[in-house]
Order: structure tokens, then C-alpha cells, then sequence
């Protein structure tokens, strides 16, 4: 079992407020997905056992969306919006400048498997471009200086 | 201090009585239950409650002339009518929040810095139409939004305004803050619908339209969250009221999301009818194009709708009508701004790799139409053009539009059609010389 009793206990309270259990299946993949940082295959299962709903169903819609991907990446998933709005306002060179902060290209995780670097479409934040989302949270209206202290402080984060 | 620092003109909505969603989003406080009651907040709820009928709540936003603000711009009280009339099958309602066209970044205002408002909205809505149990349906990247939506959600039961016997008038109302997966066609109602359900996000074929069958196959209203926090707004002051903002056509004040190359990018509240010139250069919005260079064109209604050249844009005017009249859309009021120094066949680029990541699948000219223009207009970037290629491109764009169940195809090709026909120069001039004629190098500074 990969989930927690606490994860469970969410989904199971999640799932019954929905007149029909299936509707569950996006939010118990977003708790396992905040939990862990990935959902494959296992969890599909457990999560189809918790909510009483066929496993294809689960995968089926876990692999339609793209925000529960099969693998674990970096603890820092770094996606940065290279839509229309940020790449006017250099989102690709603030993706030429993270690689060379990093060592890494995009698509890549560090040796330390601590940052995953990707771009991404649209994140809904064309008004404060360029930015970029590690893990759950935003960062925007990104310049040299903040991108340099975003990565100070998680890299001094154990 | 908000989470995201987006620029807005709550200073100018606050001293002017016609503006009105964005009045308070500069109070800090504003998210919490009590600071929403000190501004008027769940007064609308409690007229409602207090005595007005569901029928007379729908025709106050049917004579109000509120229009749907996601981007279709459907009458919205015209919507909630298709809803059958003594239908016994349980009704739903869905606040779209799945915030997703390119440019777009205003409900996310509202949600972050005023949730209240926009439950208070749905709740009305819900009344009007006969529901019992609303869905808020927010994009899943959007983690701080759903946080204070679930807050929010949690003050107003434990206040009243949600649950069992409301404010003792016998009417129950339920809300569930559900989480998308990350997947722009789930904007599409019935695609909404179907991920919902726990579907993969694919429309629906229609007809049955939502308000026949919808989510569970009950009557369903899908709004945007704008759409309903203007609801508010239109009890609380009446539907003459709301009438007298705006245009004869296009009632009422729309936000409006400015990025690109402004030097002012920021999410604006304007009444409908409002100058798209004085919009991108006016100091109190987005105070003139970046670097003072010379305006190329504008996508005024997000990334789906048609392009506006700068001749165009000295008249335009931001309603309904008016963009139609140019050859464009007002869709969800996100203004992309393009200043001299973009390529256009680069901007496609970018736009149609959008449409075919996020196509679902489902229609074949859609699925394997925005691929193949993907990979012309790639090439063409590229400097491996075709002299046939812009023909190519006609055709495509021809045989997607108007064929696929859902809108995403026509969203994927009019900015294409519309900047084959502008800027046709610009697209040979690639071909025949194999690169841009101007180089789209944005820095990051």
C-alpha cells in the first residue's frame, strides 16, 4: 500500500459527497498524486479498491490529464509556461537560463534528482509573465534575480 | 500580501459606482467571511431567500442582459430557461473555473482575492434553476485558487449560507470544489461535464444540450465564475441598473486580462464598449507597447480568436458586436498584445502547438488536422517552407472548421486564418527566403 491512512481517509470523504462514486476518481488522483508524486499503476488499483470504481477506469482517466504522471520525478518539478503570453515575455530564455543554473537540459532531472526541468502550456498567469510553477506552487513576474533566489532556497532545503 | 501580484484597477472600482467585481480585490481581508459581510457580501443571498421567487430571479438576469463570460457570450438568463420546466430529475449547476485559454487569468482573481462573490453567485444561480447540489469545477493547476475556494466553502456552512434550511426558508443547497486534471478542453461544457463524471474530457455530442441532460444525465447550467459573480451584482442593484453599464447589446462591465507587449500587463475591469486603444495605451491600463515600439497586431479575446491589425485597433471597441465587426471576438477578454518585433509565423507556432497538445482526441479533423498544421507551420518557421505550403494551410484550416463536435477545432484555426489573411506577406516572405523577416527574441530580464 503506497497511500497514507490519512490520503484514504481524504478520498474515502471526498468520494462520498458525489451523488455517483466515479466522479471521485480526479480528486483521489490529485491526493495520491500530492502524496506521492507520481501515480503508475499501483495506485491506480488501490485508488479503484477505495472508491469501488474498475481499475480501467482509473487509468483511463489518469492518463488522459497530464497533471498525474506514472513516474516519480526531481523533488522539484520546475514547469514553466513557454504559452504565448510568457514567450512574448522571454520564457524561452528564462528556460535557457534555468538549464544553465541547473547543468540540465529541458526534459532532464539533475544527478541529485532534485529538479526536473519542463515547459508547459498555459498556466493562467499571462498577466504576470514569464513564470513558472515548481511542485504546487506559482512564480511570477520572474526576472534573473528571483529565479536566483527561488533556487537558493530550495537547494538549502535538505 | 497576495499570492499572485497580478496589477488590477480595483483603485478606479472603487470610486466608480458602474464597476464592480474588482472593487474590493485589493483588500487583503477580503477572502474571509467577515470582511465580505462589512462590503455587502450575502445580501443578495438573503434577498433571494427572503421572498424572491426561482422564476424572478431568472428574469431579473434575463432583462439585465448579462451575457456569458467564459467566452461564447450566450444570454445567460436565456441558458437557465432551456431548463425543463417540471422536470422532477435533479438539477446542477457547474461554476466553470477551469481557467485555460491563453491569456486568460481573471477568474483566478476572483477567486484568490473573492471567493464569497463567487459563491454567492452560484448560490443565486442554483436557486433560480432548482438546484441543490453546485459544483465548482477549478483547473488543477490552480492550487491556491481551490484552497481558498475550499475556505470559503467552509465559512459560508458554518455561517448559513450553505447547507440544510438556509437563512430558515426550507431551501437546501450543497457545494463540492472539484479539481480538474489539467486539460483546456474541459472549459468545454460537456467536456466539463464528462470529467466531472470521472470521464475522460471529451465533448459531448449535442443535442441534448446540458440544460436537458448534463452532468448525470439531469438538467445542468454550466457558468463561468465572472458570469456568476456579476449575479450578484444584478440582485443586489437590479437588472435597470445593469442595463445602464455597457452597451445596448453588450450590458454590463467585463474584465479584462492585458498581457504580452504592454508595459503594464494586468487583469482591468471596464464597462462593455470599452476602447481597445485606450486599453493598451492608456496609463491607468496597460500604458503603451513595450520599449515604446511600433504595435504589430492583437488577439483581443484569447489565444482561439482572430487577430486585429493596428488600423483595426484605433476603433475597435471591447463588447460583443463591435469585435465581431472586425473580423473578431470578444471570447473571454484576454488581449494579447504584439509589438513589431514578433514573427508571425513564430506566434502561430507557438498557438497551434497549443491546440493540437491540448485537442482530446475524439473528432478526426481536429485530432490529425491541428498535427498537420502543426507540422507546416513548423517547418515554415523553420526555414523549409513549401511554395505550397500557405495553400496547404487554407485547405486545412478549411476542413477542421465547422466539422468537429466541439469548438477546440474552430479555436485552433481562426487565429491561423485570420493572420494567413493579415500578415500574408510575412508568411511568403518565409518561404521564399527561409527565415524570419523579423527575429522573435524575447529576453527575460
Amino acid at each position: 500500500m503506497m497511500l497514507t491512512a490519512e490520503s484514504i481517509q481524504v478520498i474515502k470523504e471526498k468520494a462520498a459527497r458525489y451523488p455517483r462514486r466515479k466522479s471521485a476518481i480526479l480528486p483521489a488522483l490529485t491526493v495520491a498524486y500530492r502524496q506521492l508524486g507520481y501515480v503508475d499503476n499501483d495506485v491506480y488499483r488501490e485508488i479503484s479498491e477505495i472508491i469501488s470504481v474498475p481499475l480501467v477506469e482509473i487509468a483511463e482517466a489518469a492518463t488522459f490529464y497530464t497533471m498525474f504522471p506514472k513516474e516519480q520525478t526531481g523533488r522539484y518539478l520546475i514547469q514553466v509556461c513557454n504559452n504565448i503570453s510568457c514567450a512574448l515575455l522571454g520564457a524561452d530564455s528564462l528556460i535557457g537560463y534555468l538549464e544553465k543554473k541547473l547543468g540540465i537540459k529541458k526534459g532532464e532531472t539533475t544527478p541529485d534528482k532534485k529538479f526536473t526541468l519542463i515547459s508547459v502550456e498555459c498556466l493562467g498567469s499571462c498577466a504576470t509573465a514569464p513564470m513558472m510553477q515548481i511542485n504546487h506552487d506559482f512564480y511570477e513576474s520572474l526576472t534573473p534575480a528571483k529565479v536566483d533566489k527561488i533556487l537558493d532556497e530550495l537547494r538549502a532545503k535538505s | 500580501m497576495f499570492y499572485s501580484p497580478v496589477t488590477t484597477n480595483a483603485n478606479e472600482c472603487a470610486s466608480n459606482p458602474k464597476l464592480h467585481l474588482f472593487r474590493h480585490v485589493e483588500d487583503t481581508s477580503q477572502h474571509l467571511l467577515a470582511t465580505y459581510v462589512k462590503h455587502d457580501g450575502y445580501k443578495a443571498w438573503r434577498k433571494v431567500l427572503g421572498g424572491m421567487t426561482p422564476e424572478s430571479v431568472a428574469e431579473e438576469v434575463k432583462k439585465s442582459g448579462l451575457r456569458g463570460r467564459g467566452g461564447a457570450g450566450f444570454p445567460t438568463g436565456m441558458k437557465w430557461g432551456f431548463i425543463p420546466k417540471g422536470t422532477t430529475k435533479p438539477r446542477y449547476l457547474c461554476c466553470n473555473a477551469d481557467e485555460s485559454e491563453p491569456g486568460t487569468c481573471k477568474d483566478r482573481v476572483l477567486m484568490e482575492r473573492d471567493p464569497h462573490g463567487v459563491i454567492e453567485g452560484m448560490a443565486i444561480a442554483s436557486y433560480a434553476i432548482g438546484c441543490h447540489l453546485m459544483f465548482i469545477y477549478i483547473r488543477g493547476e490552480f492550487g491556491h485558487c481551490i484552497e481558498r475556494m475550499e475556505a470559503a466553502m467552509r465559512e459560508a456552512y458554518s455561517a448559513g449560507h450553505l447547507g440544510k434550511n438556509i437563512y430558515g426558508s426550507g431551501f437546501d443547497l450543497e457545494m463540492i470544489v472539484h479539481t480538474g486534471g489539467g486539460a483546456y478542453i474541459c472549459g468545454e461544457e460537456t467536456a466539463l461535464i464528462n470529467s466531472l463524471e470521472g470521464e475522460k474530457g471529451m465533448a459531448r455530442i449535442r443535442p441534448p444540450f446540458p440544460a436537458i441532460e448534463g452532468l448525470y444525465a439531469c438538467p445542468t447550467i454550466v457558468n463561468n465564475v465572472e458570469t456568476l459573480a456579476a449575479v450578484t451584482h444584478i440582485i443586489n442593484n437590479g437588472a435597470d441598473w445593469y442595463r445602464t453599464l455597457g452597451t445596448e447589446k453588450s450590458a454590463g462591465t467585463k474584465l479584462f486580462s492585458l498581457s504580452g507587449h504592454v508595459k503594464r500587463p494586468g487583469n482591468f475591469e471596464v464597462e462593455l464598449g470599452f476602447p481597445l486603444k485606450k486599453m493598451i495605451y492608456d496609463p491607468a491600463y496597460g500604458g503603451g507597447i513595450l520599449g515604446d515600439r511600433k504595435l504589430k497586431g492583437v488577439i483581443p479575446g484569447g489565444a482561439s480568436t482572430p487577430f486585429l491589425t493596428p488600423d483595426m485597433v484605433e476603433t475597435a471597441k471591447l463588447d460583443y458586436e463591435s469585435l465581431t465587426v472586425c473580423g473578431s471576438m470578444l471570447g473571454s477578454g484576454a488581449i494579447i498584445v504584439f509589438h513589431e518585433g514578433t514573427c508571425i509565423v513564430w506566434t502561430l507556432l507557438r498557438l497551434i502547438h497549443f491546440f493540437r497538445h491540448e485537442s482530446c482526441g475524439k473528432c478526426t479533423p481536429c485530432r490529425d488536422g491541428t498535427g498537420w498544421l502543426e507540422q507546416i507551420i513548423h517547418r515554415i518557421e523553420h526555414g523549409h517552407g513549401r511554395p505550397e505550403d500557405l495553400q496547404a494551410l487554407d485547405d486545412i484550416c478549411g476542413n477542421i472548421l465547422g466539422r468537429t463536435v466541439c469548438p477546440l477545432g474552430d479555436a485552433a484555426v481562426m487565429p491561423i486564418q485570420s493572420a494567413l489573411r493579415l500578415y500574408r506577406d510575412e508568411w511568403q516572405y518565409h518561404i521564399d527566403h527561409k527565415k524570419c523577416m523579423v527575429e522573435s527574441h524575447f529576453d527575460f530580464k
